[in-house]
């Protein structure tokens, strides 16, 4: 250790320690590479996130060679193409095209007299015109290396139509499932997301909440009490597809008959019904995101000053009055924006609901807490696992779909916590 | 012969298995205020808080020995803290007004109580005890945090007597304010004492000699236990203490 100088009177107010300048310099520099390590690890993260984005916009957007079965040309009515014609025009299209069989059908479904231009022109196509997607491009190549693809569809596909398509649209979303990538949509998979969610939230939240408040407020510190508390911190890490196994054996099984609908009288056949129902995925799911929803819960109670509290019993308060009026709402901001991440989550769930048995194809709407259903992440799972390559290009519009959401249930917990934590230092 | 508003006897307080305060016996008299002084640590704030039951929000806290409310143990099995906390109100140190409106304040407590009267008569009311009506009279919505610290201290001494409280104590109540604001919650005291007995904890003693009637000298005793060494008029406290120990903490040669 260097020697303690003593400095004279002229030296001491200019304050030269020459023995910790060059550690002065070393500490700096220190500093700087720590800066650099910083900076490539942020980096390094944006650059992950970019190549995720990249690759899936690059599946949902491209050129594709498109043939018709039959040239909607050929269908003209007295030179006046199909696009314009009148539905009853339309309708005597498809009679004339179609099997006997299929046209009783779909006039079952809904008679033509009731459908919209719209609806019977998009039968006309589908059903008449039959177009086939031969080949789709990823986007990349479609907008830089032009020549080469329309040089390849020419060679392959001379037939075909080459069209820039954009496989994320807006029939893609109200459309329901198909087993024709070309005509597939996302619509039965949000509803049946939605659905799920919301009974995930009314199932958990409550329940999560209500919990935090008895383990921070009135339970006391005994090793019952603290056994409770590890079992629910370790839950949370416990892999979702063991809540799967759990729900499969609790919902679908034990309690069938609350989860098929049965004992509210709520189904018409009953050899077909079981517990794989929107009810069964939502408590799954519910039981999944609740040891989450109760930590986080219980950190944003801790975090309310005692302070409040002890002005509050001062005054004459009884525990609840006190918990109602002070703790929850200053424990509110950070129990929604917990909750709201934890229903993030629970959006992107896939293993757990594939046991508990999402359908593998369904093209009707869920009408209620007791029908069958899937969800957007299987939808894409399921879509992913198909050989034509148009599934993966629908597979990754609906993989922006499901960003969306994410990012738009992310952008709300923002914003609710903004609001209420404005409102509560007012 | 004063009647006393409230009286401990033989009051002990332990934290888990520390004594905090050791055997108290103390008449506080009505409508005057009594001062508890002493050295950081002998106590002050723990007999204070064990006049109201506010010690039980402590978890590991155990009280020992009676105090007596107008005769009554407010210990005693038959007796609800909720309403004791009503009558015996509290101030604390550093001011802790609620994130809601000036008006707000005031009436929650009333409110929660039962109180079902002419609210914004009960908000006036209190506000002008707590000498604090001509400075918020306009701006009762505003947000309670956005008035200064002695504001905010005399808006919660104004919602502490919205409940009607008989007692009101007062731990360390000016400690956090600056001087022409420690100067008016001194000045509010006096007024107080017409209607309500206050007892305060300071560390100020020249506040002590200024603000009260009566005076009462806490002292660290063995084991870190706090006692009272002793207890009288402020003016013989301060001019002709009995004790040793109380002249050398007056004198400033201790504490």
């Amino acid at each position: 250790m260097p020697k303690m100088q003593r400095y004279s009177p002229q030296e001491a107010h200019t304050a030269e320690a020459p023995e910790y300048t060059p550690a002065l310099l070393r500490r700096h520099r220190w500093g700087r590479i720590w800066l650099v390590v910083f900076q490539v690890s942020t980096l390094v993260g944006v650059a992950a996130l970019t190549a995720l984005l990249f690759n899936i916009i690059n599946s949902a957007f491209g050129y594709v060679a498109i043939e018709n079965k039959v040239a909607p040309s050929a269908l003209a009515i007295n030179g006046i193409p199909i696009e314009y014609l009148h539905p009853v025009d339309l309708t005597y299209i498809l009679r004339e095209n179609v099997s006997a069989g299929l046209f009783r059908k779909l006039n079952r479904d809904k008679p033509f007299e009731e459908r919209s231009r719209e609806e019977i022109y998009d039968l006309v196509i589908r059903y008449v015109v039959r177009p086939r997607v031969e080949k789709s491009w990823p986007l990349f190549p479609s907008l830089f290396r032009r020549q080469q693809v329309f040089a390849e569809a020419a060679e392959k596909y001379p037939e075909a139509q080459i069209v820039f398509r954009s496989w994320l649209r807006p029939k893609f979303l109200v459309s329901p499932q198909s087993s024709k990538a070309e005509f597939a949509g996302v619509r039965t998979a949000v509803l049946g997301s939605l659905w799920t969610i919301a009974i995930t939230i009314l199932f958990a939240f409550p329940i999560g909440v209500g919990a935090a408040i008895y383990l921070e407020e009135y339970a006391s510190d005994t090793w019952f009490n603290r056994i409770i508390q590890t079992n629910i911190n370790n839950l949370a890490g416990v892999p979702s597809i063991i809540y799967g196994i759990l729900g499969l054996a609790i919902f679908v099984r034990a309690l069938e008959p609350l989860t098929s609908g049965a004992i509210f009288g709520y189904v018409e056949d009953a050899t077909t019904a079981n517990g794989r129902t929107l009810l069964s995925a939502g408590l799954t799911l519910g039981l999944l995101i609740l040891p989450i929803i109760i930590i986080n819960a219980q950190e944003a109670i801790r975090a309310v000053p005692r302070s409040l509290r002890q002005a509050s019993y001062g005054l004459g308060a009884t525990q609840w009055q006190t918990i109602w009026h002070h703790v929850l709402p200053g424990a509110l901001p950070g129990i929604l924006t917990g909750t709201i991440l934890a229903i993030s989550r629970a959006v992107g769930e896939t293993a757990p609901l594939v046991v508990v048995g999402a359908s593998t194809f369904i093209t009707f709407d869920p009408d209620g807490p007791f029908s069958k259903f899937t969800t957007l992440p299987i939808q894409i799972y399921q879509w992913t696992s198909r050989p034509q390559d148009e599934f993966r290009n629908i597979a990754a519009a609906a993989i922006l779909v499901l960003l969306a959401l994410l990012l738009s249930m992310n952008a709300a917990a923002v914003l609710l916590r903004n609001r209420y934590s404005t409102k509560g230092t007012r | 012969m004063e009647h006393y508003a409230i009286e401990a006897r033989n009051l002990r307080v332990y934290y888990g298995d520390f004594l905090a305060v050791r055997d108290v016996n103390l008449k506080v008299a009505q409508n005057k205020i009594t001062a508890i002084i002493g050295p950081s640590g002998c106590g002050k704030s723990t007999v204070l808080r064990a006049f109201n039951r506010m010690n039980e929000l402590v978890p590991t806290a155990r009280t020992e020995g009676e105090v007596l409310y107008h005769g009554k143990n407010i210990y005693d099995d038959d007796v609800d803290p909720v309403e004791v906390r009503r009558r015996i109100g509290m101030v604390f140190q550093k001011p802790n007004p609620f994130p809601k409106s000036i008006y707000a304040n005031v009436a929650w407590g009333a409110r929660i109580n039962g109180f079902r009267g002419d609210m914004d008569q009960l908000v006036e009311e209190s506000l002008r005890g707590a000498a604090l009506w001509d400075e918020v009279k306009d701006k009762l919505h505003q947000s309670g945090l956005s008035l200064s610290g002695g504001q905010q201290q005399r808006l919660c001494i104004a919602r502490a007597i919205a409940v009607r409280p008989d007692i009101i104590l007062m731990d360390e109540p000016a400690s956090a304010l600056d001087p022409i604001a420690t100067l008016k919650i001194e000045e509010l005291m006096h007024r107080l004492a017409e209607n309500y007995t206050i007892i305060v904890v300071t560390h100020n003693m020249q506040q002590a000699a200024r603000v009260s009637d009566y005076t009462a000298f806490f002292n660290l005793g063995e084991g870190r236990a706090g006692v009272l060494e002793e207890f009288g008029p402020t003016e013989r406290i301060f001019t002709n203490p009995e004790k040793q120990s109380t002249e050398d903490y007056v004198t400033g040669r201790f504490g």
